[in-house]
């Protein structure tokens, strides 16, 4: 592997040498990232089918598997309009914000131990600054479009985002105390350090940033800026087509990213489960289990399928996926292989636990009101993180001067924590 | 090392033309956007300097928290009648004097650093990560100061929201 | 953001201070069909509104007068069209009362059944509709796939799913099809699970409660004098129901309860949707167990002629109290057809709901009204 770097940065100028391998994971990271969130419109609308006694999408490949290339196929031959009005170059800009920044914040997420783009030692501030940039897309694109609903949408969506921040952020901050570091590295590896998870010790600072993660999404049951029965379709009322999608886009790679930071903050980023029990270390072939139970599925439904010729593509397909998924849990189960990609697998299968969540809520939840949303955010959410970001200043003082278990103290805080929230919603339902 | 000289150059000359497109531009959110740009141009070339918290601060505070809230304003202000006023059209004298005294100013400190000796080069190590150092001068060294300066925001806030609140 | 300047809506229209009319509708995802609520705001919070209809009127009054009894039967199905069987029930007892004659036992109990049944597959829709209007899109689909039960029964019964034109004067036009007892049954040994499960999605969620609790809130004597009836009236505490104050159909021989609300507000008139289809499926069960044998049509002649005269008849229909009025001149063809619409009535009770509450509460109050368009503007 190295040699083969090697080889090829004998070809790059001395002066550009720092470049190349970080070209190469941005490059990784941006395709496959966007063929997740591709994937994960379809898992979004296969998961919301099946939770509504549907079937989803079944025309496109076999049990729809293509039907993301479809619409993005679509999508980019639609007509590309602009409204009368708008303006032009901001209308054009906006998706462009949305989109980047929520790109350009995988560039400090630590994949795994051995993939990352960079680590900065104030990674953690960074992603906050990059997340804050995306408001300017939804804000911009509201107002270029030049209509009502977009520009009410807009400023819902501009007030939910800037409120729930900061509730967002003193979440963040619990973790960073307990991580002693601002690099999102160095946090997991005091994880590791701890031998504990840091949900499992700030529970209440896991929670308040799953919500606020949502909130910041514009997910349900926060997406009034896109309040269907109000709103229309809130800031992208006017965007269509490949405008459109980049927002689509920009939208699920946020969620990922968001979920991303949760898992790195609080579950342990690549960490496997108990990652220092060592008689757990078969644990790190889980990727072949999974994919070779893959193979089996794909391969006894593709057998399964009715016969005839219209099924034969179907078939085709499934059996390829199939033998696809067996060869590659065959590679995976080489040992050096399984432990050079076990950390990536660990965070992608936390991430998507993560999103899976998302799309849950999606399909339970009601919508809150917007002044019900401001109120939660204000009067309860940013009070009890404060509170909970003091207690755990209090307990960590108490863990370092006094020597007490580490997860001990932790609960003590937040316990404080949670009695301050229960005696706040009893006052909150006076 | 041409590369870095090369981003300077870049960033400080978007920087200085996005600044002069600011005041240029009739249209109040081009303006706020190209104040965005030359704040993000400042910010990155702290970046340059390995002033990492500063850079982020600069992007949490001014570009994700002040001008969105510009923005906010700016949208929620009736703008047609605005567009089409000649902006600052009594100051002229008050702006040109000042803008004399600064330009003097300017001149006066280009004058006497030509003759200041040169900096000498940072040893590397300074130049290490130093948000830890920023945090132990905040909030050891400049206590008193930085307390105080957060108490004047919190009175600057509790009065706005008692003005709001008043009508 | 209140003020003139910022006009959001599609039509606005500077009135005083802080005034502004915001149209909502007729073109909507949310007013359920085309009708148009002027609001006057006050920032974001409603000072006023007047609903403007009218944007389906068909005159079916009108067509019903030149249009002999039994012809203008399919025409009912057309008014309140996700509740056709009621429709059609009222219309033929309203008939039946003028030519004098009773439906034989068998044809009561299928009707009861039948329209119970609609019952439940209109509150069924306005659940699911109600529950998507405030964010929560799983339940419409739960609720879809109920109704599609019933609306196979029909669909067995008379070939028609939505407009089913199920009921003649008289009685019924078919007998019950092979296994319609046993149709029925197996849908109700389900649905009350069905129903819980729809009460796991929504009665204990915070959001839910939130968005529905003291929105919309009618007292009682709001409900009487304003001519409300219906899960609205009995959401607001009064026990009144027409299948007991004047039992018509078959209602008699069954036992049921009236559920009724306390504080009159948009969750009280859910929970009291909600035990009404429990309620039905009680008074399904009761009379498909017990359908009596005999002829399913009455002696009412080839020509339906009444006598000259007047009759009111109302029935409880899914939304409300329906009411038909006829007067016979002696001829084929009514002098003057006048239906009583439930959702024309309950929507006047609109602007004294939605005072004072925000925007986005006029949908979930527009929701609860339960309103079809086709009812209100005939």
């Amino acid at each position: 592997m190295s040699k083969a770097l090697e080889a090829v940065m004998s070809y790059v100028p001395q002066s550009l040498q720092p470049f190349v391998l970080p070209t190469i994971q941005i490059l990784i990271v941006f395709a496959g990232l966007s063929l997740l969130v591709a994937y994960l419109v379809y898992a979004e609308r296969k998961i919301l089918a099946h939770l509504q006694v549907r079937l989803g999408p079944m025309r496109v490949g076999p049990h729809g598997l293509l039907q993301p290339i479809a619409d993005g196929l679509k999508l980019l031959l639609k007509e590309d309009i602009i409204p009368r009005g708008a303006d032009k170059f901001l209308f054009w800009l906006a998706p462009i914000i949305s989109v980047m920044a929520a790109f350009t914040g995988f560039a400090l997420i630590p994949f795994a131990n051995n993939f990352m783009i960079t680590d900065v030692n104030v990674g953690l501030l960074f992603i906050l600054g990059i997340s804050s940039l995306g408001i300017y897309g939804i804000i911009l694109g509201g107002w270029a479009s030049n209509s009502h609903y977009p520009l009410l949408g807009a400023l819902r969506s501009t007030a939910q985002l800037v409120s729930y921040e900061v509730a967002l952020g003193f979440a963040i901050v619990s973790a960073l105390l307990l991580g002693g570091t601002l690099s999102l590295r160095g946090i997991v590896e005091a994880q590791l350090e701890q031998g504990v998870w840091f949900a499992f010790v700030q529970p209440v600072a896991f929670f308040i940033l799953f919500v606020a993660a949502i909130a910041e999404t514009n997910r349900n049951p926060f997406d009034l800026p896109e309040a269907e029965s109000e709103l229309v379709a809130g800031f992208h009322t006017e965007y269509s087509g490949f405008r459109f999608s980049l927002y689509f886009l920009a939208e699920y790679t946020a969620m990922t990213l968001v979920s991303a930071i949760a898992v790195t903050l609080f579950l342990g980023g690549w960490l496997r489960p108990f990652p220092s029990v060592a008689w757990l270390d078969f644990l790190k072939y889980t990727p072949v289990a999974l994919l070779l139970f893959a193979a089996y599925w794909c391969i006894v439904h593709g057998f399964r399928l009715p016969k005839g010729r219209e099924w034969r593509w179907q078939r085709l397909i499934l059996l390829a996926l199939g033998g696809g998924a067996a060869l590659l849990g065959a590679v995976l189960a080489i040992p050096a292989v399984a432990d050079a990609v076990q950390g990536v697998f660990w965070f992608l299968l936390k991430v998507s636990l993560f999103l899976y969540a998302f799309i849950w809520f999606r399909g339970t939840f009601p919508r809150y009101r917007f002044d019900q949303l401001m109120r939660l955010g204000w009067h309860f959410m940013i009070p009890v993180a404060i509170a909970n970001t003091i207690f755990c200043g209090a307990a960590l003082v108490l863990w370092k001067k006094l020597e007490w278990s580490f997860v001990g103290t932790m609960w003590i805080g937040t316990l404080l924590t949670l009695l301050f929230a229960l005696l706040l919603a009893r006052e909150r339902a006076d | 090392m041409a590369f870095p000289l090369l981003t300077f150059w870049l960033l400080a000359a978007t920087a200085v033309v996005s600044a002069v497109l600011v005041i240029t531009r009739r249209n109040p959110v081009h303006s706020a956007i190209f104040l965005i740009i030359t704040l993000l141009s400042l910010a990155l070339l702290y970046l340059q300097l390995s002033a990492e918290f500063l850079a982020a601060v600069q992007i949490i505070l001014y570009i994700g928290g002040i001008m969105v809230l510009f923005l906010f304003v700016i949208m929620l202000v009736r703008l047609d009648i605005v567009t089409y006023q000649a902006p600052f059209n009594r100051q002229w004298h008050v702006a040109g004097l000042a803008a004399l005294i600064l330009l003097a100013e300017f001149a006066l400190v280009f004058y006497r650093s030509r003759t200041l000796p040169t900096v000498a080069e940072a040893p590397p190590t300074i130049l290490q990560p130093n948000t830890e150092q920023i945090g132990v001068t905040l909030f050891q060294n400049y206590l008193l100061p930085f307390e105080i300066a957060s108490l004047l925001l919190l009175v600057a806030m509790v009065g706005a929201v008692l003005m709001a609140r008043r009508r | 953001m209140a003020g003139p300047e910022n006009n959001f809506g599609v039509e606005t229209t500077v009135l005083g201070a802080e005034e502004i009319i915001l149209n909502m509708g007729p073109q909507h995802p949310s007013t359920h069909g085309v009708l148009r609520v002027k609001l006057r705001l006050d920032g974001e919070k409603v000072v006023g509104s007047e609903c403007i209809i009218g944007y389906l009127h068909r005159g079916v009054e009108k067509i019903g007068e030149n249009r002999t009894y039994p012809q203008f039967a399919p025409y009912v199905d057309r008014t309140d069209y996700v509740a056709a069987v009621s429709n059609g029930l009222g219309y033929c007892e309203a008939v039946e009362k003028l030519l004098g004659v009773e439906a034989p036992p068998r044809a009561r109990w299928v009707r009861t059944i039948l329209t119970e049944l609609q019952r439940i597959a209109s509150h069924l829709l306005w659940l699911g509709t109600h529950a998507l209007d405030i964010g929560a899109i799983t339940p419409l689909f739960y609720t879809f796939r109920e109704r599609e039960e019933i609306l196979k029964i029909y669909e067995k019964y008379c070939g028609a799913r939505l407009t089913t034109h199920a009921f003649r004067i008289g009685g019924l036009q078919y007998e019950t099809y092979d296994g319609f007892e046993q149709d029925v049954k197996e849908f109700c040994r389900d649905f009350n699970h069905r129903v819980d499960e729809y009460e796991e999605l929504l009665t204990n969620n915070r959001i839910w409660v939130e968005r529905t609790r003291n929105i919309g809130v009618l007292t009682g004597e709001q409900c009487i004098a304003l001519g409300v009836s219906g899960p609205i009236l009995r959401g607001s505490g009064v026990r009144w129901d027409i299948r007991k104050a004047f039992p018509y159909a078959a209602y008699k021989e069954f036992e049921f309860d009236i559920p009724i609300g306390h504080t009159g507000d948009t969750y009280d008139r859910y929970r009291v949707r909600l035990e009404e289809m429990r309620q039905s499926r009680r008074i399904i069960l009761q009379a498909v167990e017990s359908i009596p044998e005999g002829p399913i049509l009455a002696r009412v002649g080839k020509v339906i002629k009444p006598p000259p005269g007047e009759v009111y008849h109302s029935i409880e229909a899914p939304k409300g109290e329906l009411g038909y009025y006829l007067v016979s001149d002696g001829t084929t063809q009514p002098y003057r057809l006048r239906i009583r619409p439930p959702s024309f009535v309950n929507l006047q009770a609109l602007d004294a709901m939605i005072k004072g509450h925000l925007v986005a509460d006029v949908v979930a109050i527009i929701g609860t009204i339960d309103i079809v368009l086709g009812e209100v503007d005939r």
